[in-house]
């Protein structure tokens, strides 16, 4: 069964991030929240792209359902600021 | 017609289409259901289109937009985003303007 951190490393090994969260413990839901410079400038969908092109043909076999809230650092430390 | 051109024709000849898994009355995932409720929370006159009908349509549309997941929407041809985009872009207020003038 698919953990949360098997996920989460498959995910940093092609996207590196400065910040990321999996939660889920039935091998397929998973939340995610993750936060990366490669982000930046980028539409929220062009971000889930990133994440999902990091994942590449495990998102269809493995995983069915990722919900996941996307971050550029700045973006993210005005968020922790609040 | 292919697949492809098949979602294209009506992606383009709908203003908002959502392709979802079920139907808005009977929707089989939580995440095609939040969907259905965001539009209806922007009062969004929607086609819908349960990919679980048509096999080819559920593999095609995946690779229409580069998105490995459903429900996807799609207002006046163009890829808006999933539930995660969706709620985001609800809560901003961004989709209520969008969808108000499509």
């Amino acid at each position: 069964m698919l953990s949360a951190k098997q996920l989460e490393s498959y995910i940093t090994q092609h996207l590196s991030c400065d910040f990321i969260e999996v939660l889920g413990d039935d091998g397929t839901h998973f939340e995610a929240v993750i936060v990366s410079p490669a982000f930046e400038g980028k539409s929220m969908v062009q971000q889930h792209q990133l994440v999902y092109g990091a994942l590449g043909e495990r998102m269809r076999a493995e995983i069915h359902a990722l919900s996941m809230k996307t971050y550029t650092p700045q973006k993210w430390q005005e968020l922790n600021i609040k | 017609m292919d697949t492809q051109a098949r979602i294209k024709e009506t992606v383009t000849t709908n203003n908002i289409v959502l392709y979802m898994k079920g139907s808005p009355k009977f929707p089989q995932c939580g995440f095609s259901n939040l969907a259905t409720q965001i539009l209806d929370a922007c009062d969004a006159k929607y086609v819908a289109v349960d990919v679980l009908a048509d096999q080819e349509i559920r593999e095609g549309i995946k690779q229409y937009a580069n998105w490995p997941t459903i429900p996807q929407l799609y207002v006046k041809g163009e890829f808006v985003g999933g539930a995660d985009i969706m709620r985001a872009m609800y809560e901003s207020g961004e989709l209520q303007a969008m969808l108000a003038g499509a």
